[in-house]
């Protein structure tokens, strides 16, 4: 297997439960006890009402492509073939900037996707999603 | 509280952009050159200049900058600040100036920018939480951000790509005419935009900014210089400024900018309609930008960016005048300096040093700084008093 180029997280205090649940192929985010919005990327405090109880809590790992590009040209070394950068709209609300795991051609503004746990490296796993 | 008629600019240094950097280029250099251009160009003496608002560049960043790069240039200020936002950075400059004057703590702003750009630099920093959810999925520099933002609007509105190409034409139609601009020996047909290689689906490579290297200065003062003054003094009159996003994913739409609220703001200020200016000079990283910037800051309705951009003749002579510089898409990015080329652009026109390229009875017009992915939006509006 060839050693795995492409930036990966550093998970901070904040965001490390975000990543362990990942590793489990478990997508859960915050959410507020104040407000009930989930937020998307971890916070220590709600961005919408500056609550400071945020639970994690699993969610359904559905959603529709907001937009999308295919990247022919990358302004990072490592992704040298074309992919497909998206975000994807959580069925809970929260957008996510993910890839989406299919022929670029395919995706499409709108398609519904479901949640790809890729394991890039043992101890990596990104959250990408796939047609639904 | 307003800014209307607080300040002026009363003089410009801009260099043309160079595609590389020569042996011995610095960015300091390049500030010091186009420092000098300017104070020349304002009939002022450097001891004159008693404020400076400069912009880090990516090519020697570092911290406690503004009064580095006031020792380098020889200046005593009683207001110095690094202004980091973004492509919206040098408007930015001109209201945080003319705010700074008119609370009586300076008297002649220098706004300052320059940047060295060479192929294959790497992209400017990002903070953490850019490195953890955005770089490892290759949500890396800006072209991502912009095509996901276009393909969005093709979505919502069917905007079509001969629309979005068509602002890269009409600008280089402009550029033609303008000596400084990088691109300015041939003209380019929607044909060549939309064939030319595509990058980052929908955007061809003639509809993104090329870097180079240059920098430009502006020198905003009290209505006391101005009024003595060896140019006719540009005033500014609005200003609007908003931000609610720094990635584009986490912005509350892909379609609608914040340029909506700082525009509002800044036609609030001067007082006045859209129908009011004689040309606009919208940040246009890319073509998808300039045709956000016409929708959100009200010169058409949101979706028919396209249709008012193939309806109208956005050349210095059309019904429409939009970035006669050619736009940063012909002039080239120099860094921040390809901000600034919106605002000097402005300038020159309404002081009527447009040259060939001049816009009949220009007394008005409308600039708008964008930072990031249509985050920072910094809206002007400037005017030459008859
Ligand atoms: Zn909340």
């Amino acid at each position: 297997m060839s050693e795995y180029l492409k930036p990966l997280p550093k998970p901070s205090p904040t965001s490390l439960p975000f990543w362990d649940s990942v590793r489990r192929h478990q997508l859960k985010l915050q959410r507020c006890s104040a407000c009930h919005k989930f937020i998307y990327y971890p916070r220590t405090r709600c961005p919408y009402c500056m609550g400071d109880r945020l639970e994690w809590q699993p969610v359904s790992g559905r959603g529709k492509v907001y937009s999308y590009t295919v990247v022919r040209r990358a302004s990072h070394r490592a992704f040298m073939d074309p992919y497909v950068l998206a975000i994807v709209e959580l069925e809970e609300g929260p957008r996510m900037t993910t890839n989406i795991v299919a022929p670029p051609e395919s995706v499409r503004v709108d398609m519904p996707v479901a949640v790809y746990f890729d394991d890039v490296t043992p101890d990596n796993t990104l959250v990408k999603f796939k047609p639904a | 509280m307003s800014l209307k008629g607080k300040a002026a600019a009363i003089g410009i240094g801009e260099l043309k952009p160079m595609k590389e950097p020569g042996p011995t280029t610095t960015a300091l250099g390049l500030m010091a050159q186009v420092t000098a251009e300017a104070i020349a160009d304002s009939g002022l003496d450097k001891r004159d200049i008693d404020g400076l608002l400069v912009g880090m560049p990516f090519s020697d960043p570092g911290f406690i900058y503004p009064a580095s790069a006031a020792e380098v240039l020889g200046l005593e200020v009683r207001m110095l600040n690094v202004v980091d936002i973004g492509g919206a950075s040098p408007a930015g400059m001109i209201w945080r100036a003319a705010a700074a004057i008119d609370a009586g703590l300076c008297n002649a702003v220098l706004c300052l920018v320059a940047d060295m750009n060479r192929a294959g630099d790497q992209r400017p920093p990002t903070v953490s939480v850019q490195r953890e959810f955005e770089s490892p999925y290759g949500n890396i520099g800006a072209n991502c951000g912009y095509a996901m933002i276009a393909n969005r609007h093709m979505f919502e509105f069917g905007t079509r790509p001969e629309q979005m190409a068509k602002v890269a034409v009409d600008q280089r139609a402009n550029a033609l005419k303008n000596p400084l601009a990088t691109f300015n020996e041939k003209p380019l047909t929607i044909a060549e935009v939309l064939g030319s290689r595509m990058i980052v689906d929908p955007l061809h490579l003639y509809e993104i900014v090329s870097p180079v290297t240059g920098g430009a200065a502006v020198i905003v003062a009290s209505p006391e210089i101005a009024r003595r003054a060896k140019n006719p003094p540009i005033w500014l009159i609005g200003a609007g400024e908003y931000a609610n996003h720094a990635t584009i994913t986490y912005a509350p739409s892909l379609t609608e900018s914040p340029i909506k609220i700082a525009a509002d703001a800044a036609f609030k200020m001067a007082g006045l309609e859209r129908k009011d200016v004689d040309f606009v000079c919208p940040y246009d990283c890319y073509t998808i930008t300039v045709l956000v910037t016409l929708e959100d800051a009200g010169f058409c309705k949101k979706g028919q960016g396209g249709p008012f951009i193939e309806e109208h003749d956005l050349t210095w002579k059309g019904d429409f005048p939009c970035n006669t510089h050619g736009g940063q898409l012909s002039f080239g990015q120099p860094g921040l300096a390809g901000g600034m080329s919106h605002v000097t652009e402005a300038i020159r026109q309404l002081m009527g040093r447009g040259g060939a390229r001049q816009v009949k009875d220009a007394s008005r017009g409308y600039v708008n700084g964008n930072g990031g992915i249509m985050s920072e939006q910094v809206s002007l509006v400037l005017e030459r008093r008859s």
